[in-house]
């Protein structure tokens, strides 16, 4: 924790000879290992106890709104990438519906069928590295990582096949996706999904019946489901609360009716359920990753009439949303009619799940607060765009 | 989609007659049409959405800004029917370059429980400058208590009763509003070797004496 | 000071190791150099899968990521350094204890990359400190940031600890805090530290190869 000077800038003055200067004021960030980035919470402690928790936000405002409107809609994709950089497939596609929607553009079926593929994929990597690093918030630093990263480089391996890098792929585009499946890439795809469920029964017999994980996480930064509503909470977060909403099923997009899942639930929306959940949608992924193995047809991988020169939608706007790993992922486009778009908007999920960072923390020992903000699982590229 | 525009509408001119609620046609192929109130009025339409319809779950709040009046128009077109409601939108069209024009803040709403959605709510400032005032609905929806601090920096909108209306992203002793169209940058451009002559004439106005290398 | 390598490789053969003080230094230097746990953005995931099973940094000795500057020789510019963030990327690192080496890690770190129209990123994070190796890439491979600290090492093998173009924290003048900038109304005050950085002067004319 460093003490910094800029404290005094964004919390009210305190005033001497009243109660609060008892407390103990601790700008936790924006260097710190449990922030998960650039992120920074001015916390005022009684104690140890959070009194006050104020998120300070900024140090990653990469400006991605402002460029994204001086170029053309195309351009913007890779900058997508670098949005939630855990998951850029799943951030690519979200923009690309949205622009479908701008601009009225059908997707072949099995383009539908490879985005399913490499979203689901995106959502095992992210859950896996979740859990990796939530459990190095506990003070696990680096073993329960260290199996998570090398599950995630097997997917990498994948992806770099595919769109040519390992994390940024700038792979959808509007009306399908930019290449077609390499040779024999859908058997390997196979064969990792095969064995994927062995390592998560290691990775729950190691993680989820261990005693300091459990009292560490039970009954921790869990609120009633209607204020997890009204605070904007979408993803894991609300669904480990009980809240059956995944846009996968609610408002389905792409052919995520065509697949037998199920969304599983949590019962105290604690931060045990949230890491629980986590691993349950792993596994449902899995489920639809095999159906949809199993049924991708052959055909174009790009609708034959997509433009990619020379884009313009018509003028009109559009809000598009997809159930990203962290949590309902939009784009609100607004289009004047030429080919750079006049209002670019990302909806993010990990910054409005931490709106209610502030209600989860108070009360509860400054040590939980770390914990509380790994459950929420945010990234910062996405946070401050 | 319309279907539920027009029950809002009917109860919101029942309930919030202020708020001057009508209908805008999106002509995009998206078909997501959305209801335009009053600034002032945005709490309290936001309250009867809430409470009638049950719509519980403001997902997204978003800034637009509009220097060029004629534009939005476009974008919105006012439905039929409503075009005599809106007369008096361009009365003071014709003042200082600051005044011109207006901020726009899109909400999108949803219904977790029905499955419904979004409805997109609209309002519009009086201008760009004093007037960019519109009514925080913070005390209907707590999501949108950091998006609307990210619109008031970004843009300059100042949410009246927004519990703690503070800049989010830029520092507090930024000045500006970067997301206006109108902004300009700090001058902190360092050209690439390029030979374009836009580039080699910004360089020489920045740098006035580079090595002659 | 200079051995004869003749002679020093002789005396090897024979199992005798003869080396002067400075070599042994900087040999005891570069083989352990203690990154600043600090990731700024996407390039950070990168750095920490470099640190993982499949890469393995602990190979170059550079496994041990301390989270506290004090105890760290090597700051790795992981991402996009922000306006707002420069000023903490200053004092983090003037909080660094000598020797200190700076590692700008992708485009962003560099020279402001992919976002560098943005109004609140920073332009090259070589115009507050000085950087002594820069990785390529958007993000760099976990093989270009090995390359890097191995260049790196390379480096600081060859450091000059005495005599007069010795290395900068060897010099008792040597410039080891940089000046922190602050919050403007506009723009970072100073926007840059001339003391580090200056303009590239080279333009190129139209036609020009």
């Amino acid at each position: 924790m460093i003490s910094d000077p800029l404290l005094q800038q964004s919390s009210p003055v305190l005033e001497e000879g009243s109660d609060d200067d008892q407390l103990l004021r601790v700008s936790l960030g924006p260097q710190h290992p449990s922030t998960h980035g650039v992120f920074r919470m001015n916390v005022e402690l009684d104690g140890e106890t959070v009194v006050r928790l104020k998120p300070v936000f900024g140090y990653l405002h990469r400006n991605h709104e402002k460029i994204a409107e001086g170029q053309t809609y195309l351009s913007s994709m890779p900058f997508t990438d670098r949005l939630d950089y855990i998951c850029p497939l799943t951030n690519n596609w979200a923009y690309a519906h949205a622009v479908e929607k701008l601009a009225g553009i059908e997707v072949p079926e099995r383009a539908e069928y490879m985005r399913v593929i490499t979203a689901e994929l995106t959502r095992l990597i992210n859950h896996t590295a979740f859990a990796g690093f939530f459990l190095g918030d506990m003070g696990a630093w680096g073993s329960a990582l260290m199996y998570a990263f090398r599950e995630r480089e097997k997917i990498l391996d994948l992806f770099e096949d595919l769109t040519g890098a390992r994390m940024m792929s700038n792979f959808m585009r509007f009306g399908g996706c930019r290449n077609d499946l390499p040779d024999g890439w859908l058997e390997r795809c196979r064969a990792l999904v095969d064995n994927y469920e062995p390592f998560l029964d290691e990775m729950e017999m190691f993680l989820l019946g261990n005693e300091i994980l459990i009292a560490r996480t039970q009954d921790v930064g869990q609120l009633p489901k209607e204020t997890l509503i009204n605070g904007g909470i979408t993803g894991p977060m609300l669904r480990a609360a009980g809240v059956a909403y995944d846009i996968r099923k609610v408002d389905p997009y792409g052919i995520y009716d065509r697949f037998d899942f199920k969304m599983p639930l949590g019962e105290k929306g604690d931060c045990y359920d949230r890491l629980m959940i986590r691993f349950l949608e792993m596994r449902e992924s899995l489920k639809i990753l095999k159906q949809a193995i199993k049924d991708i047809p052959e055909g174009d991988f790009i609708a034959p009439k997509a433009k990619i020169r020379g884009f313009k939608p018509p003028v009109g706007e559009a809000y598009g949303r997809i159930e990203g790993p962290k949590g309902e992922l939009g784009f609100y486009l607004v289009s004047d009619g030429t080919p750079q778009p006049y209002r670019y908007r990302v909806r993010p999920p990990s910054f409005v799940n931490l709106t209610l960072l502030e209600e989860m923390c108070v009360g509860l020992d400054i040590a939980d607060v770390v914990i509380i903000l790994g459950s929420v699982d945010i990234v910062l590229g996405e946070v401050d765009r | 989609m319309s279907g539920i525009i027009d029950m809002v509408l009917a109860s919101i001119r029942a309930k919030v007659p202020a708020a001057n609620a009508t209908v805008r046609t999106n002509p995009g192929p998206s078909g997501q049409d959305s209801l335009m109130v009053a600034p002032e009025s945005v709490a309290d339409v936001m309250r009867v959405i809430h409470d009638e319809h049950g719509f519980d779950f403001l997902s997204n709040v978003t800034g637009v800004d509009w220097p060029d009046p004629a534009l939005a128009e476009k974008v919105a077109v006012i439905a039929e029917g409503d075009a005599d409601a809106e007369g008096d939108a361009k009365a003071d069209g014709e003042e200082t370059p600051a005044e011109c024009g207006f901020l726009e803040v899109v909400y999108h709403l949803y219904h977790t429980s029905e499955r419904k959605g979004p409805l997109v709510v609209r309002s519009r400032t009086k201008d760009r400058g004093e007037g960019a005032k519109i009514a925080s609905v913070v005390s209907v929806y707590k999501s949108a208590e950091f998006q609307e601090r990210e619109i008031y920096d970004l843009y300059g909108v100042i949410f009246t009763g927004h519990p703690d209306l503070r800049r989010i992203l830029m520092w507090d002793e930024f000045v500006d509003h970067p997301m206006r169209k109108d902004y300009v940058a700090p001058d902190d451009y360092e050209y690439e070797p390029t030979p374009h002559a836009a580039v080699i004439e910004k360089a020489a106005q920045h740098y006035p004496a580079p090595d002659a290398d | 000071m200079a051995i004869d390598q003749k002679l020093a490789d002789d005396l090897k053969s024979q199992g005798v190791h003869v080396t002067s003080f400075e070599q042994l230094i900087n040999w005891g230097r570069s083989s352990s150099l203690w990154p600043l746990q600090f990731g700024l953005a996407c390039c950070a995931i990168e750095m920490i899968a470099a640190t993982m099973a499949k890469y393995d940094m602990a190979r170059f000795g550079a496994e041990v990521f301390r989270p506290s500057p004090r105890q760290a020789d090597l700051m790795i510019v992981a991402g996009t350094v922000t306006k707002k963030m420069a000023p903490q990327v200053v004092r983090l690192y003037n909080q660094m204890a000598e020797p200190k080496y700076v590692l700008a890690m992708g485009a962003c770190a560099i020279s402001g990359g992919p976002f560098k129209e943005g109004y609140n990123v920073l332009k090259g994070v070589d115009r507050y400190i000085p950087v002594d190796i820069v990785v390529p890439g958007c993000p760099p491979r976990p093989e270009a940031l090995l390359d890097g600290l191995i260049a790196l090492q390379k480096k600081v093998k060859g450091e000059k600890l005495i005599g007069k173009d010795r290395v900068r924290h060897a010099d008792p003048n040597g410039m080891a805090e940089m000046p922190v900038p602050e919050y403007g109304p506009h723009d970072l005050q100073p926007p840059m530290n001339p003391e580090v950085w200056k303009p590239k002067a080279k333009i190129r004319k139209e036609g020009e190869a």
